[in-house]
């Protein structure tokens, strides 16, 4: 019987592949690689590795213990590598959001509100980030974060530097 | 042009035991091998197998976005409310030789003789939303019905698959064993400590191992919700049944193993790129080309979407671009 050997990729273990392109132009395709990506960020920098008008696909170096966030709608976040802890708490004042903000808002220091509870999570785990929530992620060594959300003031846009251009 | 407003229209049973089933003016039938659809310029013929295979992802899919093409001839074009049946409309020689030929459908009626031709044409042990491997074939005379297969319910998570009242996690006792290909795959659950009185509002899950509890393969479908950004993540072994045409930027993020992508000019079908996806990997798929997929193993990708209706008007009439960002 075949035994199948799942590949995952991780900071440490990645091979990318690419755009082959025959009559094209390969910036159409906006081709990266998020453990590369991860690989040369600062930890808890958001860079987009995708964009879809509002909407973004944010790549997270996690290391070390980031600052509070919260953002005016829900969030997903999907550890690609490592294990993170993600801590929530309720905002006393969900207005240090302003209803329609598009991405998430760093928070002065700690939020007021109640500790809602906290996720450790690995490699494959996905965790809601609920709206009226502040989330904090903490790592012990380096990972990465693949954020669903929407483009926000601190959403990095770095294309020319991660994706194949040629 | 409506052509048709109710009702599925079909004969009795061929030698072979299939019925023959008109939508307008197009009409379709099936022997042992084949498929055989006409209009009234011209005609085709399709292998059963593949023909099946890209009819169940077109109804589980309700048209999905854009253009779903069996192949390099025959396919539909969503309009969300209706649905073209097109013959050659994206096949450069039949455009050429003015040979192609398009009808218009309300989605229910084309919906509801799609659904009929694939219960009728699908055979006991034959699931097409299988891998080759996994899978009996479609071929032979009338041999029974597989609805258990062709009518399963395509997973549409309202916030997040786990959250309580959502879409449920998949398990051995629920019906979904880990796949052949998935067995590696850790089973762990993240470690969720809620506080007294949040229970039930920290939620999280194993995205990767309810995938590789996954029963169908080329299926996206939506396990968390941002507004109009859904994930759709889908397991790929194989070829994707069909050549789905974009109507809007669509993304492949590769969560594990690898899938080879043959792109093609959406309109023409005239040949633009190969794409070799690998784990972390991460690339758009712009609004005006067709793409199908090839998985030699099977593989964990993340099909991102962005459901907004206006984008299909917004990218034909040109005020947004069919590529993704400018840089």
């Amino acid at each position: 019987m075949t035994t199948y050997t799942t590949r995952f990729g991780s900071l440490q273990r990645y091979e990318k592949g690419g755009v082959e392109v025959i009559n094209d132009d390969a910036k159409n395709y906006t081709f990266s690689n998020m453990f590369e990506v991860a690989s040369m960020a600062k930890p808890y920098e958001k860079v987009a590795v995708g964009k879809n008008m509002e909407y973004v696909l944010e790549v997270l170096r996690a290391e070390g213990t980031s600052g509070w966030r919260a953002a005016a709608h829900d969030e997903f976040a999907l550890v690609m590598d490592g294990e993170v802890e993600i801590r929530l708490r309720k905002l006393a004042d969900p207005a240090v959001v302003p209803a329609g903000t598009r991405g998430s808002v760093s928070l002065n220091g700690t939020p007021d509100g109640q500790p809602m509870g906290r996720v450790r999570a690995r490699r494959g785990h996905m965790t809601l980030l609920p709206v009226g929530a502040a989330y904090q992620f903490h790592a012990d060594r380096p990972g990465v974060i693949l954020l669903q959300t929407v483009a926000g003031a601190d959403t990095q846009f770095r294309w020319a530097e991660i994706c194949q251009t040629m | 042009m409506a052509t048709q407003t109710t009702g599925v229209r079909s004969t009795g049973p061929n030698e072979h035991g299939y019925r023959r089933f008109q939508l307008g003016e197009f009409t379709f039938s099936r022997d042992e091998y084949f498929v055989h659809v006409a209009w009234p310029t011209g005609s085709h013929i399709m292998s059963a197998d593949a023909f099946l295979r890209a009819l169940q992802r077109d109804v589980a899919w309700g048209f999905f976005y854009g253009i779903v093409n069996f192949d390099g001839v025959i396919g539909t074009v969503n309009h969300y409310g209706t649905v073209d049946l097109f013959a050659g409309r994206y096949n450069d020689a039949y455009r050429k030789a003015e040979l192609d030929h398009v009808e218009n459908f309300p989605s229910p009626l084309i919906l509801e003789s799609f659904q009929a031709i694939l219960d009728d044409w699908t055979n006991a042990g034959f699931d097409p939303f299988a891998s080759p491997h996994e899978t009996g074939g479609a071929f032979g005379p009338k041999a029974g019905e597989n609805r258990r297969a062709t009518t399963r319910r395509r997973v549409t998570a309202r916030r997040m698959v786990g959250v309580p009242g959502d879409e449920p996690l998949r398990s051995d006792e629920s019906g979904f064993p880990i796949n052949r290909q998935f067995v590696d795959v850790p089973q762990d659950e993240p470690e969720i400590v809620a506080e007294p009185g949040f229970e039930g509002q920290v939620s999280a899950f194993n995205l990767f191992a309810y995938l590789s509890r996954s029963d169908v393969t080329w299926n996206p479908s939506i396990v968390s919700v941002c507004q109009d950004s859904l994930y759709c993540p889908t397991t790929e072994e194989y070829i994707l049944p069909v050549i789905h045409g974009n109507d809007r930027v669509e993304w492949f993020v590769q969560l594990s193993d690898e899938i080879h992508w043959a792109v093609e000019d959406r309109d023409t079908g005239a040949v633009r790129a190969r794409v070799v996806m690998k784990p972390g990997d991460v690339c758009a798929m712009p609004a005006d080309i067709r793409h199908q997929g090839y998985a030699p193993k099977r593989a964990m990708l993340l099909v991102w979407e962005n459901a907004s209706p206006d984008l299909p008007q917004l990218i034909a009439s040109g005020k947004v671009p069919t590529n993704p960002v400018e840089f």
